[in-house]
């Protein structure tokens, strides 16, 4: 079976955003840009589907600029079998992603889609229930585990209270939290050889997909800094302060 | 303007984290609460409690137990012909449906919002909250997550609005429940708590976690809370993390035990009241948030301030 795995290039977790002088958003010039981590997981989880012989081809999407073919490499690198970057020259929110992984999963027709729970720039968390919806596949979100079984999958999921199992029919939507795996890197060889993989490129309007911007950014503001507080010397004091809060008698 | 939100329920009681939402709501038009699941109706009932409810709508089917979001997620398509805006808490229950439901009207979701400006503005954190966007919407029906820490509680008694029946959910037949294991914990809800006692890393393993915090939580009245690197490490339930990929919270008092302060860590609890961090590291991030820090080894101590309080 066919696994399409979409990954977003976004500012490195390392990297402390700074916001734009102007207002208009977060200053991403010359500062390092990394595959958004919950994707490496996602990227992770279908090379070890296809390590078991349940998956047989890996694709990997990435919709944004230019640059978003170096994400596509990494991906590669790291085992995914073929790549596709779609460009857009405007921000596509997440339902624009959607409609246009819609329009690939049409084409690709894929078994599984795994995707991140949430990219770490807009933390939005939308775009796999958003192309569950617009497929009408089964969405087993923030998955900790997946086992795939004949013409289903199991998901297990990380819920506010703890755990949650799920079977959904297959093909379907799978997005990962953090506990699903631990991502592999990239050996030397790979990457090399990922340079030689194939990679096709396309704009989103060649899928006739409307993907206009719904929401309008007005202003990207700093938040309301704290400072630092006072320094306790000992135990003593501690309970003196948590006295002072009225948390401790 | 008529807005309609998804009511968090066990069944029986409704979730605090029901209670902001119904705040954000009620800002923007007329309150409808939706509560859909299988034997709801003691569930429906608290509902109609809440104050400032118009309508409180009830969809009772199996094919809504456990909120799958294959079956709730058409059923509200259909209900927001009559409504122009969709809200639910930003819970996992709440992320799972409402994206569901807004590429099912073709609508662009805002997410996790902080404040109404307007009918069609709203702020967001973005980037871990190192910022904050104000954004406007263009789409005639909005869909929404609050954030349960910024906005007040709606009260929870007082109000008797009418509870009306909804039919017409179907099993889509592409998902269904398994199982699930859920913790009980005497100790508050970590998104509800007004202290919370958080470990992280330093606690080296879950003996040590359980040895040192917890008792320190008991004493406090408190929920106890984690950093990704105690949760990965498997010291505690991935329920108790906090921060941009966890848990948000922000209670009266957050005392961060051997927790360096990453950002990612920070975006879960820095709107908390009062921050006190304990690290052996002076240095440690986490120091430049805190209120009240005391350097020095946890081992030692967080004992000693347990048998002090
Ligand atoms: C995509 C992504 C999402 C993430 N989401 C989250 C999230 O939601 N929440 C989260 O918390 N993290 C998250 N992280 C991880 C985050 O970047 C940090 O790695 C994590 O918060 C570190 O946990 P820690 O502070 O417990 O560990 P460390 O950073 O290792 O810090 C341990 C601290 O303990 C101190 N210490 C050690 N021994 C002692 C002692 N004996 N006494 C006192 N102090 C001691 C040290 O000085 C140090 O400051 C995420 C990361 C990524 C990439
Ligand atoms: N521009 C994009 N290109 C490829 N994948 C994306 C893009 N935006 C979002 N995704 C996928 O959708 C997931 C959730 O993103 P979001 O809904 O934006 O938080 C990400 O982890 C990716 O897997």
């Amino acid at each position: 079976m066919k696994v399409l795995v979409p990954v977003k290039r976004v500012l490195d977790y390392n990297v402390k955003p700074r916001v734009k002088a102007d207002g208009t958003g977060i200053d991403l010039a010359n500062v390092k840009m990394s595959m958004n981590p919950f994707d490496e997981i996602a990227v992770e989880e279908a090379i070890r589907l296809k390590e078991k012989g349940v998956v047989t081809e890996i694709v990997v999407v990435s919709i944004g600029e230019p640059k978003a073919q170096d994400t596509l490499r990494t991906a590669l690198a790291m085992g995914a079998d073929r790549a596709i970057l779609v460009t857009s020259d405007t921000k596509v929110e997440p339902l624009g992603v959607a409609k246009l992984l819609k329009a690939i999963a049409d084409e690709e027709q894929p078994s599984l889609v795994i995707l991140g729970k949430q990219a770490i720039d807009d933390d939005n968390n939308q775009t796999g229930q958003m192309l569950a919806a617009l497929t009408g596949w089964g969405q087993g979100t923030f998955a900790s585990k997946i086992e795939v079984e004949g013409d289903f999958v199991t998901v297990t999921r990380e819920v506010d209270g703890g755990a949650e199992t799920e079977k959904l029919k297959l093909p379907a939507i799978v997005t990962t939290d953090l506990r699903l795996n631990e991502p592999r890197y990239a050996s030397l060889p790979n990457i090399m050889k990922a340079k030689s993989k194939p990679l096709a490129t396309k704009t989103a309007a060649d899928f006739g997909v409307d993907v206009s911007p719904r929401l309008t950014t007005l202003k990207v503001e700093e938040p309301a800094k704290r400072s630092a507080g006072v320094k306790v010397a000992d135990v003593d004091e501690l309970v003196g302060k948590l006295k002072a809060l009225g948390v401790a008698k | 303007m008529s807005v309609l939100v998804w009511v968090e329920h066990d069944g029986t009681a409704v979730k605090d984290a029901t209670l902001p939402t119904v705040t954000a709501a009620a800002k923007l038009g007329d309150v409808v609460l939706l509560v859909a699941g299988e034997g709801v109706s003691a569930a429906a009932d608290a509902a109609a409690k809440i104050a400032g409810v118009a309508k409180v709508l009830v969809a009772d089917e199996a094919a809504l137990a456990h909120a799958l979001p294959e079956n709730v997620a058409p059923l509200v398509a259909t209900l927001m012909a009559d409504h122009d805006a969709f809200l639910v808490p930003a819970t996992t229950n709440g992320k799972n449906i409402a994206p569901r439901v807004a590429a099912l009207l073709d609508v662009m979701q805002i997410s996790d919002i902080l404040s109404v400006e307007s009918a069609d503005t709203f702020t967001r954190p973005i980037y871990a909250g190192n910022a904050i966007a104000t954004v406007q919407s263009k789409d005639a029906k909005k869909v929404i997550s609050v954030r349960g820490t910024a906005f007040e509680k709606a009260a929870a008694e007082g109000g008797s609005a009418p509870v009306e029946p909804v039919s017409g959910a179907t099993d889509a037949g592409v998902s269904t429940y398994v199982g699930s294991e859920i913790a009980t914990s005497e100790r508050p809800e970590l998104t509800s708590a007004k202290i919370i006692v958080s470990g992280g890393r330093a606690l080296q393993n879950g003996e040590n976690f359980h040895a040192l915090i917890e008792p320190l939580a008991d004493k406090l009245g408190a929920g106890v809370g984690a950093s990704r690197a105690a949760v990965d490490a498997g010291y505690v339930p991935n329920d108790y993390q906090v921060g941009q990929t966890g848990k948000i919270v922000a209670p009266e008092v957050y005392i961060a035990v051997g927790i360096s302060g990453a950002i990612q860590h920070l975006a879960g609890m820095k709107d908390s009241k009062t921050i006190i961090a304990i690290n052996k590291d002076e240095d440690a991030p986490i120091f430049q948030v805190a209120d009240i820090g005391l350097v020095g080894d946890l081992f030692k101590i967080v004992p000693e301030l347990t048998s002090k309080l």
